[in-house]
């Protein structure tokens, strides 16, 4: 594309279907304590 | 629903549902906001043509018009209709691939996903409720938690490990925090408590990461070499600046304790390979210039760098205000500049509040879910009682139950399991809410009086740390 460039390839669409394994780690764990920050963990699903 | 702003000469445009980030020319910027404003003109009524997420109402969206629309207008007459067709082509190819303009499906799962199994993952065992400093911002009121002062036993530090494994279902990865207070102050128990884990990890198919948060007041080299074998993170607390760290993290009697640990934390760091810990420090209202004591961790060398803002009573002097708003958002902007400046450089490093995984993060039930406090994460104190994070211990009212019992509240366990985005009114429209996935149950308790309300400042500050995180993959991809 010209106008556009789009930064991601996976859809948050398709984790519906094989999401939802729990092996992720917990958000407080990593370092925060007094915040929720999910968005930047990694999934630990590699089948997704 | 989309998000569009413009940041450091980036024009970006969210795609929340499909969580699709794009990067656009002027042109596609403004026609994309045309094309949004004529969808929620018409999207007022209820579709009943449901098909995964796309929209239902690109096609009544008239491109002809909007073609000539533009063709007309002050900004874009002198621009090719080619072009301005060009761009639409693209967008619309966009909207056919469903990565634009789609719509929310996910609220449909949410019932199967509160039906869910309950399963324990993660333990905050509070080691040691004590501490040998006395920060006047501490949550824990200087490690006790509004207790007495008391060291965890191994005893219960075991039947808590039990209790984890007992609770874990078929998950396999399972994660420790040793917390406090200090938890160095009672390191023996940490030793035997990651022993005793270890020794019934393969017969019960399980596997722990540990995680140590301390303040470095006892950090030695003998407890350096033990940590880096043993613990998969550890959380080194620094607030930055020696005189920001020395005004809020001072010893009981009111000496400084910057001096004592930065030697100790830089050794530490360059021991683990600049890997798998942070140094975390906490901004108040005292050092709304926050952003250079990142700098001031950096600069020494550390790379993985987490600087939060403080959770406090608004009667505290230190407590963030609404009027500190806009200051923040320069700090948070002009952090965002600087780091994509070092990219690439010998100066890099993670700030944890700015990574954002576009490719491989977390699921939709992960995002709707948020932390798992209350279900997934519990923090046990040095007594064996329950409570839904180490936010709320003290807090009677959120006594779950022990690590004899179990959760014997379980009403308790159900209101979290019932917490997620769409059960908050304020995460509905908001473009963040699959980032933070409704925030933090304990600032909403604090500040709304209800683990479903919301803290207005915390939101304000973590789309602004979207806004820029995305931007730095902008820049540096």
């Amino acid at each position: 594309m010209k106008h556009i460039k789009t930064l991601n390839t996976k859809k948050l669409s398709n984790t519906v279907k094989k999401g939802g394994c729990g092996e992720c780690q917990t958000s407080c764990q990593s370092a925060c304590k007094t915040s929720c920050t999910v968005g930047n963990q990694s999934c630990e699903n590699k089948s997704k | 629903m989309i998000h569009q702003y413009k940041k450091n000469g980036y024009n970006i445009v969210l795609d929340v549902n499909s969580g699709a980030v794009h990067v656009v020319d002027d042109l596609s910027y403004d026609l994309i906001e045309e094309c949004d404003n004529r969808l929620k003109a018409i999207s007022k009524e209820p579709s009943t043509d449901v098909k995964g997420i796309s929209n239902p109402f690109w096609s009544l969206i008239n491109k002809e018009e909007i073609v000539e629309s533009f063709c007309k207008s002050d900004k874009y007459s002198g621009t090719d209709k080619s072009e301005i067709q060009e761009a639409l082509d693209e967008i619309d190819e966009l909207v056919n691939d469903e990565e634009l303009f789609t719509v929310d499906r996910y609220e449909n799962h949410i019932e199967a996903y509160k039906d869910r199994e309950n399963v324990v993952k993660a333990l905050c065992l509070h080691i040691a409720h004590d501490c040998n400093l006395a920060c006047r911002y501490c949550f824990a009121g200087k490690g006790e938690y509004q207790g007495e002062k008391e060291l965890m036993s191994f005893e219960v530090g075991k039947k808590a490990i039990d209790f984890l494994v007992a609770n874990s279902g078929v998950r396999r990865n399972l994660e420790v925090d040793f917390f406090g207070g200090e938890p160095l102050m009672n390191f023996e128990v940490v030793k035997e408590l990651v022993s005793y884990a270890r020794s019934i990890e393969e017969a019960n198919n399980k596997h722990f990461r540990f995680t140590l948060t301390t303040n470095g007041v006892l950090l030695s080299d003998e407890i350096m070499e033990y940590l880096n074998d043993n613990m998969d993170n550890v959380v080194l607390s620094i607030d930055g600046r020696p005189d920001v760290h020395n005004r809020m993290r001072p010893f009981p009697n009111g000496s400084s304790s910057y001096d004592l640990i930065i030697d100790k934390f830089v050794k530490f760091a360059k021991l683990r390979g600049q890997e798998k810990y942070y140094v975390r420090g906490t901004f108040t209202h005292n050092n709304l210039d926050f952003s250079k004591d990142v700098l001031h961790l950096a600069d020494l060398g550390f790379k993985q760098v987490s600087v939060e803002p403080v959770v406090a009573e608004p009667s505290e002097d230190y407590a963030l205000r609404e009027e500190d708003l806009p200051i923040l958002y320069k700090e948070y902007e002009s952090l965002a500049k600087e780091m994509v400046r070092r990219c690439g450089t010998d100066e890099d490093f993670n700030f944890f509040h700015f990574m954002i995984d576009l490719e491989g993060g977390p699921c939709v039930y992960k995002r709707l879910s948020g932390c798992g406090s209350g279900t997934e994460y519990l923090a046990v104190t040095p007594h064996g009682d329950l409570y839904p994070c180490h936010q709320f211990v003290g807090n009677e009212d959120f006594l779950m139950g022990n690590v004899d019992a179990g959760i014997t509240k379980t009403e308790i366990r159900d209101k979290f399991k019932s917490c997620n985005v769409y059960a908050k009114k304020e995460c509905k429209d908001c473009f963040a809410k699959f980032y933070c996935s409704g925030g933090c149950a304990a600032n909403s308790y604090n500040y709304a009086g209800d683990i479903l309300g919301s803290y207005e400042i915390g939101c304000k500050l973590q789309k602004e740390r979207i806004e820029d995180a995305i931007m730095i993959q902008a820049a540096t991809q």
